[in-house]
């Protein structure tokens, strides 16, 4: 349980991997909610093993967090103890899962982008950060090769699914820049070889997923919009909501194990 | 009228004894076999409303995903219910190697001709109801697929030595939790022994009628499908539950549960057979809602399905248009 949290007298490295924390955790929960509501059972499957990987990337950066933190804190707490203006994630995590088109859609932009920023991250100096990218790196190579097929088929199968997957890209464009923004605490980092400059990965990016899209004459287009403000704790409406229905129990059973 | 010269009565006396006999000598019965119609239809009925179970069975569970107490408990939650689509999914194509698609049984699942176990048509109220159904659900699940992993269908039988070492870590997540619940605070306690009361029940009922009045049993049991009587997988589920219960420190949810010297066996008072009979006729809490969920499931993901199929199409005469131009 945490009695009182104030983000900015935390160190660098710790803001660096709660912010990395929270985005996995905040994704891992919205592709739960497609357990038992999916198109297809094998979806059903897949889809929660990609949240597994979300969530076991989630306890790690807590655990490591914490750790950093040294006030014996748990993943836990980090996780169900702090509310909306505390959460520090990348507002594209917490987007509502949406129809299945959103969904990977916004798993097709995080996979490219998680293949490009992991593959710096895990020559991190920071041996705790490097061995998670490690072991998060496979897991996204994976999520890629399953994403791909289904924005293929998708933007080339039907009339309906192709109107989907444009809306998608609509709704999901503003929330892409934030992804390539360097938090102060982040640019800190970047000078001791520790965290990884997310501003030159937007290039890679962009040329990699208009190329795929443009296959299937898909326009990412240009976005004039950029919505942020996820690592300072300013979200969507959203994200209250998930923090009522996830922090539910250990807020109102306080100070009990499960 | 049906017209069937001597000599095919024959061959099929003859098929009919060979498949007997194979029963009798304890051999499976493959997929390209022959097989009566009749034991077609039973084992069909019997592993579709298995597959059905675990498929229907993530919804109750699935409700406490979002709101599971902690990133461990989540996880473990999630891979469970993953787990059970993934038994649905290896039942659906094990049942298919009879000559019924996947579609046909969804088809029958949701117009209400194919059953489901009925205890997935009670609700989950609290995080104590996760951990008594991988507890008791799983438990009993583990005595009945144990004993069918000696089904007479091979694919069957192999399903069930599959799945049943998944279903062993379900129970143990399950009770897992219960005794960390039974074993915390009075709250906790209390919500842990609301959970087993409320669950012990329905989980009872799992293991069908008493053998006195189960409709499909005789004919399943000559035809080695079903390997065990009801009542006696359901007194194994008891005895072996029993202590368990006491480990947990909770009281019994039966007054009646008590040791019999005599029969070696633990007595336990009389299910309700009325509920039983109503929820498995579709009146329980939640039948209505559990194919309402699974039906609406079904139809947000028909776009997807119909965008799979068309985009196969494509690719489809995409090759055919370029044999063609190669061709002329
Ligand atoms: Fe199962
Ligand atoms: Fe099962
Ligand atoms: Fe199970």
């Amino acid at each position: 349980m945490i009695n009182s949290f104030s983000i900015e007298q935390q160190s660098p490295l710790f803001r660096f991997v709660l912010g990395l924390a929270d985005d996995s955790v905040v994704l891992s929960h919205r592709l739960s909610e497609w357990c038992s509501n999916a198109p297809y059972l094998e979806e059903d499957i897949a889809l929660s093993n990609v949240a597994l990987d979300y969530i076991g990337r989630a306890r790690m950066l807590y655990q490591y967090a914490a750790e950093i933190e040294g006030k014996e804190h748990t993943e836990d707490d980090l996780a169900y103890w702090r509310n909306e203006r505390e959460f520090t994630n990348l507002l594209i995590h917490e987007l509502p899962k949406g129809d299945f088109a959103f969904t990977m859609m916004r798993q097709f932009f995080l996979d490219v982008f998680y293949h490009f920023y992991l593959e710096k991250l895990v020559d991190s100096k920071d041996e705790t950060v490097a061995a998670i990218a490690a072991k998060a790196i496979k897991e996204t190579r994976y999520h890629l090769k399953r994403s791909e097929p289904w924005i293929r088929q998708l933007s080339e199968g039907t009339e309906e699914s192709r109107a989907r997957i444009l809306r998608a890209v609509d709704e999901l464009k503003d929330f892409v820049g934030e992804l390539f923004e360097m938090p102060p605490w982040e640019a800190e980092l970047l000078a001791e070889g520790i965290s990884v400059d997310r501003s030159s990965l937007q290039k890679p990016w962009d040329d990699y997923v208009q190329k795929f899209l443009a296959v299937s004459d898909v326009d990412f287009g240009d976005s004039q919009l950029q919505i942020r403000g996820g690592r300072n704790g300013i979200h969507t409406e959203h994200l209250g909501h998930m923090l009522c229905e996830m922090q539910y129990l250990q807020r109102c059973y306080p100070t009990m194990q499960w | 009228m049906q017209v069937i010269n001597k000599d095919e009565q024959l061959a099929m006396a003859e098929e009919l004894a060979k498949f007997e006999q194979k029963i009798a000598d304890e051999q499976k019965i493959e997929p390209g076999d022959w097989m009566p119609e009749a034991y077609r239809k039973n084992v069909i009925r019997q592993m579709s409303q298995h597959a059905h179970s675990e498929i229907i069975g993530m919804q109750p569970e699935g409700n406490w995903i979002t709101r599971a107490p902690s990133l461990r408990r989540k996880a473990i939650l999630l891979s469970k219910v993953q787990d059970e689509a993934g038994h649905g999914l290896y039942l659906y194509s094990s049942t298919e190697t009879l000559g019924i698609s996947r579609s046909q049984m969804i088809e029958a699942l949701q117009s209400g001709e194919a059953k489901y176990a009925q205890i997935f048509n009670y609700p989950t109220l609290t995080w104590a109801d996760v951990g008594a159904i991988g507890w008791l659900v799983d438990g009993a699940a583990i005595v009945n697929q144990i004993s069918l992993q000696r089904t007479s269908y091979g694919p069957y039988a192999r399903a069930m030595v599959r799945i049943c070492k998944e279903e062993s870590f379900h129970q143990r997540q399950g009770y897992e939790a219960m005794y960390a619940l039974s074993h915390g605070t009075p709250v906790q306690k209390q919500m842990a022994q609301d959970a087993l009361d409320r669950v012990w029940w329905p989980s009872l009922m799992m293991f069908g009628p008493h053998d006195s009045e189960s409709a499909h049993s005789s004919q399943s049991m000559a035809w080695k499908i079903k390997r065990m009587s009801n009542d006696y997988l359901r007194q194994k589920f008891i005895d072996q539950t029993v202590p368990q219960i006491e480990v947990l420190g909770l009281a019994m949810p039966d007054p009646d549960i008590k040791w019999n010297e005599e029969r070696g066996h633990y007595d336990s008072g009389e299910i309700n057979w009325q509920e039983f009979k109503e929820v498995i006729n579709g009146s329980g809490p939640c039948n209505f809602q559990r194919i309402k969920h699974h039906k609406a499931a079904h139809q947000d993901g028909e776009w997807v399905r119909e965008a799979v199929r068309s985009y196969k199409q494509k690719q489809v005469n995409k090759e055919i248009n370029k044999q063609n131009e190669t061709a002329a």
